[in-house]
């Protein structure tokens, strides 16, 4: 408690010992230039230099790390997609194309997917409660979702879902996920390592606050990644320390090749603070074998490393082979408990087969810290109050949905596994489409929502894309979206082996769709490699 | 251990946010052995009684369900114009609530709010320059991660001030340069302590880049006159700096003299060149008003003279997040557009708004008049916002006490309040304040029914503590 002690007013200025304010790094241009070539941004009239210089916030006086950090998702091809779209509207005839297929992010609900049934009519009865009281209410929605409501509304205070909640979550919501968690894994969870968050990525964002003091603290993150990972590390001011996945064999993830990365972060006086492992993956789909998970445990236990575990596609494996494992189950089985490991688990209510992006739900479960370091972040997390109730509430659903019996069960289960499995029949049909294109190799989508074909593209290509200004793989995406309509993310987004290229597509649009695009895909590849071909 | 207290970013271990402090992890644990607690330490007003309004609920329940729309009877359960407005915001995301939308909002519902900023103002609004946000401290934390780029850079920020601007500059690692509010003159601006603060902090190297104002003001409640704003805004063009509005608490004004004038508004009055230069982003949220719907977390952001490369970095920074929550977006885009005369659902909508707001009227006078009638408490009116902010002069042997106890005077004060009556408040050293002199911030909003009962257990807790502690230790130590 005395560090929550407040100073006195003239204490309010910051003596912070931080390291001084860096000039804006030049270096950085050649990676800013691959997603602002001058050509295509946002802004049409944009002048090629703020002429009010005078003035205090321009693009040469805000945070560098604001500058550096990239976020390709939502990035250049884009917005040149919703430029595209907007001029569809009254240009019909001048494309190729009648729509843009937007199969760069994991959004299945904006492709059509609907949301779980159930879940929505519990949220809808704790956005007004009133309902509640009417008898008209028993026509409309399930007995079973009405009682999960009143089950929620007891558990919040007041009932008041308008009201800031406990900075970690309501609590009674806590305690079913924590059950949920102990459901799916065999061993117990404690609803008070439970922080509940707009989403995942402010989690993600908390632990790297936490963890980042300077450029030198490092956080070892896999390549190809999601790129929350590499931006947050960069709006942070850390240094990302990159671990490749083998492609060859699957994505698969080498001990080898991490502790060859440790020690040359190590060798550059960069302190490796923690690991990042996304499972199943995003961009690469793979899930690991539990023996690779318990490999990862063993060395991060070894080595002082805090596991960052991204499980946010959890719900989402594909092939009967494979199954998800979360690193908590895995460290408990191996022994280890909370004095062993230092273990965060993130959890999203926008991907399995609920998909609710929109809703902002999430939370990570954080095991293995002293008392000392979870009151920080118990205190980061209150600066924000808390995180939408409305998200929390289907977080809890998430992790107990109905069960055998309940009266929502069956349309609930039916609703669940025709998502999941044409969700897998997608994959293996896109994978199979990309496979037959000449200079593509797909590994296939274990899990999580993407596909991420390797490309080998021709020399005069190569030569293209320098002369165009810029990377290989964009080069490509770009013409595909001119061609196609179809939107993806080039694979220099996520990263990849140096002199490799990728891009990644979403398994999303509605199962209907997905032959069209397999044939545009094909007959644009066709053509490029006409036109590039040596 | 893989982390180590020790180990931690020291940004983090430095920052402080008292409203979520010791003395609320004090009451949450006392509430847990059974005692009744009157948490007034959050402007959360749902948590005290207030209700939802009934409109935009029901418009949000269907949104939620959008399969009720083709139910046959959904017209027994919903009127008709929820029902409209419902279908209204469901075609303007792209599948539904469960979505991303765009990393700035919903471009329909930041359409609407540049039309109610233009109705408020009078000024035409850009809905590009506007982002909404999940609450309005997310978009807060934004602006200052742009601006704040090492220990060098400083903030102007008012003493007393809402500790989410303290808490954030600590997180990023800027410098707070503090700018006092006059008590004496109703937490009045003084442009020569302005004047002041940035004289002092360049002298110690800090480059100041933004300022901060919160207007109605938080813990303080004062409404900021037209000719202090334009005494602000001159004072930013002429130091080149960014003004942050807060703007927050623009629906909760408890008197007639001063209504509510936005920055923007008066910025653009001026004419130039001060309405073409001077740089300022404005907050708004729907947790506060008469909505007072914070576990929402919807909030929004308006730029004015930032360039577009920066507007761009900002947006890039936001897609990160990839979207705010849409189900708050559309309490936004109800909340700037709510019913209008003639709309089915406008009764309802205006009497249960207009009740609340003039039960805060009421409430921010019993408070005040309450806590002015206790020995050694002197209260300034809550002109606006949801907080009283009393001084309370703390005689010697209470400062005594403190210091033996450890714990800081106001603090010390807070803690033997909570245990006596089980009312949580905030001590005023979470909100900064002249050396030497000690405050607490509580809410105005528990239920009108029970304020005068909670204001009959303050006094009596107050004055026989200050009785206690004036008749010990007859001197002072300090």
């Amino acid at each position: 408690m005395r560090r929550f002690v407040i100073g006195q007013a003239k204490n309010l200025i910051d003596q912070t010992r931080r390291r001084p304010p860096q000039p804006h790094n030049r270096n950085n241009l050649s990676l800013l230039s691959l997603l602002h070539p001058s050509s295509s941004r946002f802004f049409s009239d944009m002048s090629s230099s703020d002429s009010t210089s005078s003035l205090p916030v321009t693009i040469d006086t805000i945070n560098p790390n604001v500058l550096k950090c990239e976020y390709a998702v939502r990035g250049e091809i884009v917005n040149i997609a919703q430029k595209l779209q907007d001029d569809l509207k009254t240009n019909k005839d001048a494309y190729p194309f009648d729509e843009i297929i937007y199969c760069n992010i994991g959004n299945p609900q904006s492709l059509g997917q609907q949301a779980i049934t159930f879940f929505r009519e519990v949220l809808a009865l704790c956005s007004h409660t009133a309902l509640l009281d009417r008898d008209e209410t028993h026509a409309l929605f399930s007995a079973d979702s009405i009682a999960r409501a009143w089950k929620i509304l007891d558990q919040i205070p007041g009932k008041a879902t308008g009201a800031y909640s406990h900075s970690q979550g309501i609590k009674g919501l806590r305690d079913a996920i924590a059950a949920g968690i102990e459901a799916r894994d065999g061993f117990p969870a404690d609803p008070n390592d439970i922080f509940m968050t707009d989403g995942a990525s402010p989690g993600v964002h908390m632990m790297m606050q936490l963890l980042i003091s300077s450029e030198k603290d490092g956080i070892l993150c896999p390549i190809p990644q999601y790129p929350l990972y590499s931006a947050s590390i960069a709006l942070h001011g850390g240094s990302l320390v990159p671990y490749y996945l083998d492609e060859a064999s699957g994505w698969g993830l080498e001990i080898s090749e991490l502790k060859k990365q440790l020690e040359d972060a190590k060798s550059k006086g960069i302190t490796v603070r923690a690991l990042a492992v996304i499972n199943p993956g995003n961009p690469t789909g793979q899930v690991l074998s539990e023996k690779n998970q318990r490999d990862i445990v063993d060395f991060c236990k070894k080595e002082g490393l805090v596991l960052l575990a991204d499980e946010v596609y959890q719900e989402n494996v594909y092939v009967p082979d494979k199954k998800f494992h979360s690193f908590k189950k895995v460290a408990r089985s191996m022994g280890y408990g909370e004095k062993d490991i230092s273990l965060v688990s993130f959890q999203s209510i926008s991907k399995g087969y609920y998909g609710e992006c929109g809703k902002r739900g999430g939370y990570m479960e954080v095991t293995g810290f002293t008392s000392d370091v979870r009151e920080q972040i118990y205190k980061v997390a209150s600066v924000n109050l808390c995180s939408n109730i409305s998200g929390q509430i289907l977080a809890s659903l998430v992790m107990s949905p109905p069960k055998p019996g309940d009266e929502s069960y069956e349309s609930y289960i039916a609703e669940k596994e025709g998502i999941l499995s044409s969700m897998a029949r997608r994959a293996k049909t896109l994978e199979e489409g990309l496979k037959k294109l000449e200079g593509i190799t797909c590994n296939r989508a274990e899990g999580a929502m993407y596909l991420f074909p390797c490309i080998k593209l021709p020399q005069k290509a190569i030569a293209a894309a320098e002369a165009a200004k810029t990377s290989l793989d964009t080069f490509y995406c770009k013409r595909l979206l001119n061609a196609t309509g179809i939107v993806v993310v080039p694979g220099s987004g996520f990263r990849q082996v140096p002199g490799t290229w990728h891009f990644r597509l979403t398994i999303l649009p509605q199962e209907d769709k997905i032959p069209a695009i397999v044939n545009r895909l094909t007959e644009f590849h066709k053509s490029f490699m006409d036109e590039f071909r040596n | 251990m893989a982390l180590e207290y020790e180990s931690l970013n020291e940004n983090v271990k430095k920052c402080q946010y008292a409203v979520r402090g010791e003395l609320y992890l004090r009451a949450s644990e006392l509430q847990k052995e059974g005692k009744k607690i009157i948490f007034t330490n959050v402007g959360n007003p749902h948590a005290l009684g207030q209700k939802p309004l009934t409109f935009p609920r029901q418009v949000v329940a269907l949104c939620q369900a959008p399969f009720l729309l083709d139910h046959p009877n959904v017209g027994m359960l919903f009127p008709a114009d929820a029902i409209a407005r419902a279908k209204h915001y469901l075609s303007l995301t792209s599948g539904g609530l469960g979505a991303y939308s765009d990393s700035r909002g919903l471009p329909g519902v930041r359409k609407e709010v540049a039309e109610f900023i233009q109705r408020r103002d009078g000024y035409p609004s850009d809905p590009e320059l506007i982002f909404l946000t999940d609450g309005a401290s997310k978009g807060v934390m934004q602006i200052l991660n742009c601006v704040i780029r090492g220990e060098r850079d400083g903030i102007l920020v008012p003493v007393p001030q809402y500790p989410l601007y303290s808490a954030t500059i600590s997180l990023l690692g800027g410098s707070l340069v503090p700018y006092y509010l006059d008590e004496s003159e109703n937490w009045g601006l003084d442009v020569n302590n302005l004047r002041q603060s940035v004289a002092q902090a360049r002298s110690q190297g800090i480059s100041v880049r933004a300022m901060v104002i919160i207007n109605p003001g938080n813990p303080t409640g004062q409404c900021l006159s037209e000719a202090n704003l334009r005494e602000i805004l001159r004072f930013c063009y002429s130091e080149k700096l960014v003004l942050l509005g807060d703007e927050v608490y623009q629906q909760n004004i408890y008197q007639d003299e001063r209504p509510f004038i936005s920055s923007k508004k008066v910025l653009m009055d001026m004419g130039s060149p001060f309405s073409k230069e001077v740089q300022l982003v404005s907050f708004h949220t729907v947790s506060k008003g008469y909505w007072g719907e914070c576990g929402q977390r919807g909030g929004y952001f308006e730029m004015t003279n930032i360039p577009p490369r920066v507007v761009e970095e900002i947006y890039k920074v936001a897609s990160i997040a990839l979207s705010p929550n849409v189900s708050a977006q559309i309490f936004m885009g109800l909340m700037v557009s709510p019913p209008k005369p003639g709309d089915i659902s406008y009764d309802q909508f205006a009497r249960e708004s207009k009740g609340i707001l003039e039960s805060l009227r009421r409430r921010a006078r019993i408070m005040t008049d309450g806590f002015n009638s206790c020995k050694n408490v002197v209260c300034n009116f809550t002109e606006g916002a949801m907080y009283s902010f009393p001084q309370i002069r703390l005689p010697p042997g209470a400062l005594q006490a403190a210091k033996q106890a450890g714990k800081v005077p106001d603090v010390f004060y807070c803690l033997k309040l909570l245990e006596a009556t089980g009312i949580s408040t905030v001590p005023g050293s979470g909100f900064g304040q002249k050396e030497g002199v000690f405050h607490l911030r509580t809410t105005i909003l528990p239920a009108e029914e029970e304020m005068p009962e909670i204001m009959d257990s303050f006094k009596k807790f107050n004055d026989e503590f200050m009785t206690q502690y004036e008749n010990s230790f007859g001197y002072s130590r300090m």
